[in-house]
């Protein structure tokens, strides 16, 4: 039992802000790595999970959008289009 | 006012989830029900998943947290604390400390400005009410076609005693000025980033000083649960969940229209399409308004879709029906899908609280049993038979359906 207390209290040290996430494993494609770096910012990836396989590739260039304008994520035009092609390639319809 | 103890309740509330051998790939496959309807992302990810304080609640996503409450917690008119729904449009949710914790009343729209801590809130006339508290987008999952936000099954909605001073006695202290429009809440949780709207919503000024809106410090004779707006939350019975401001923190009066973005494009529904009767006017344009009181609807929540029964042996179904705030007058139960037989109705714990309904049938031969449900309130809304579309995917309140298998 002491040890178990133990691990937990380190893991507990260890955790970041949010310490009930566990990872959110999406397809491993090009354009990840941009995925992770960007929207992971703000929110869990399984956002995108959710939200899928239904948008088309006009509805995540809207989400794409949608979230840099109207709620202000600083994502650069370049890694906006690395995204959304993500998206539409790998949970799009 | 942030401090490490969610960080290590989370901690030991992970332990947990892994004694009672619920892991999140399996969850599925444990038992919790996924209507089919849902985006099949959706049923990919949805897992059980506790956060602190709260049973196993099915998790659509982690950050903002976004968990609703499985359908058998709805058997009864009140939902218990710790499997209450939690919604969250932004990430960064401190943990607010109640001794240090204070609620700052003014606006341009009031005469003067008052603050109020936690002791000064439970020192005026507290009143208390049973209202259900559902997110607008309950059942947006289900929309056909598929819309995009938070892929809601059922149970995105929770009933609870709520206990607090009305809203109308903390305006007061201040005084709204005649010309005030509108009553404005801020909460303590924001974006990540600067430039994301904070989450601030307002209310009819009509609306703000109804004897039954209060800001709640109290839900189930409990301490509201961090998640669900600890210390104090705005309760708007009868009108949807995107109003009742979690761990509020100021209240403003105004005299114009607040513009933030939760406000207008969000939370938005087409002028004409729904049948309701409470207007937010200072906020309607030519085509939409903000969404405002739930649409009249039910829930069968005895037996899953699919579970199994016994042909010739007589089976009781039942559930909850809720509305805007008229009550609820019948529920109807249909077994044929063509004729409909009135079903008794439970406790009655006011007009914005779940009523619970029972009914009971024989099936009489082997195979599929299809049940209905129908619930209609006291100004005669019903249920719609055929899902009424609108951009965001609100106010789902289509005749819910429940699959015996008789055997």
């Amino acid at each position: 039992m002491r040890v178990v207390i133990i691990a937990l209290a380190a893991a507990a040290l260890a955790l970041p802000a949010a310490a009930e996430e566990k990872p959110v494993d999406l397809k491993r494609a090009p354009g990840l790595d941009k995925v992770e770096a960007n929207c992971g910012a703000c929110h869990s990836l399984d956002y995108i999970m959710m939200n899928s396989p239904f948008p088309g590739a006009a509805l995540w260039d809207a989400e794409v959008t949608k979230m840099i304008k109207a709620f202000g994520a600083p994502i650069s035009e370049a890694d906006a289009k690395t995204i959304a092609d993500y998206l539409k390639q790998n949970y799009g319809s | 006012m942030i401090t490490r103890r969610r960080l290590l309740e989370g901690a030991g509330a992970g332990a947990a989830i892994v004694g009672y051998g619920l892991t999140p790939q399996t969850s599925t496959a444990a038992g919790f029900f996924l209507p089919p309807a849902l985006p099949e992302g959706t049923r990919n990810t949805a897992t059980l998943d506790v956060l602190a304080g709260k049973k196993p609640l099915i998790k659509l996503s982690y950050r903002p947290p976004n968990y609703e409450t499985p359908i058998e917690y709805f058997r009864t008119a009140i939902t218990p604390n710790d499997a209450f729904f939690v919604r969250y449009h932004l990430s960064d949710i401190p943990e607010v400390d109640a001794t240090s914790w204070k609620v700052a009343i003014g606006g341009e729209g009031a005469n003067g400005q008052a603050e109020l801590t936690l002791d000064d809130l439970k020192a005026m006339p507290a009143f208390e009410v049973v209202a259900v508290n559902q997110c607008s987008g309950n059942r947006r999952g289900l929309f056909q076609p598929h819309v995009p936000g938070v892929e809601w099954g059922y149970g995105a909605m929770g009933c609870a005693r709520w206990k607090g001073a009305r809203l109308k006695d903390v305006l007061d202290k201040v005084g709204l000025k005649k010309e005030a429009i509108e009553i404005v809440f801020d909460g303590a949780d924001k974006g990540v980033v600067d430039k994301t709207p904070d989450f601030i919503k307002s209310v009819p000024v009509w609306k703000a000083v109804e004897e039954t809106t209060l800001i709640a410090y109290e839900m189930n004779g409990q301490p509201l649960p961090h998640f669900n707006g600890f210390p104090a939350r705005i309760v708007i019975p009868g009108w949807t969940g995107t109003y009742w401001m979690k761990h509020v923190m100021s209240i403003k009066a105004v005299t114009k229209p607040e513009s933030g973005f939760w406000m207008n494009p969000a939370y938005r529904i087409p002028l004409g399409k729904f049948p309701l009767v409470a207007r937010f006017i200072s906020q309607e344009t030519a085509a939409n308004t903000p969404i405002t009181e739930m649409v009249v609807n039910s829930l069968i929540t005895s037996h899953a879709d699919g579970a199994n029964v016994k042909a010739g042996v007589p089976v009781s179904v039942g559930g909850i029906a809720w509305d805007g705030g008229y009550g609820i007058r019948t529920v109807e139960v249909s077994t044929d899908g063509k004729t409909w037989s009135q079903a008794a109705l439970g406790i009655d714990l006011g007009r914005f609280a779940f009523r619970t309904f029972s009914f009971n049938f024989v099936p009489k031969a082997k195979g599929k049993q299809t049940v209905m449900a129908r619930a209609t309130n006291a100004i005669g809304q019903s249920q719609t038979a055929e899902l009424i579309q609108n951009p965001a995917g609100y106010h789902h309140n289509v005749m819910h359906r429940v699959t015996l298998n008789a055997a």
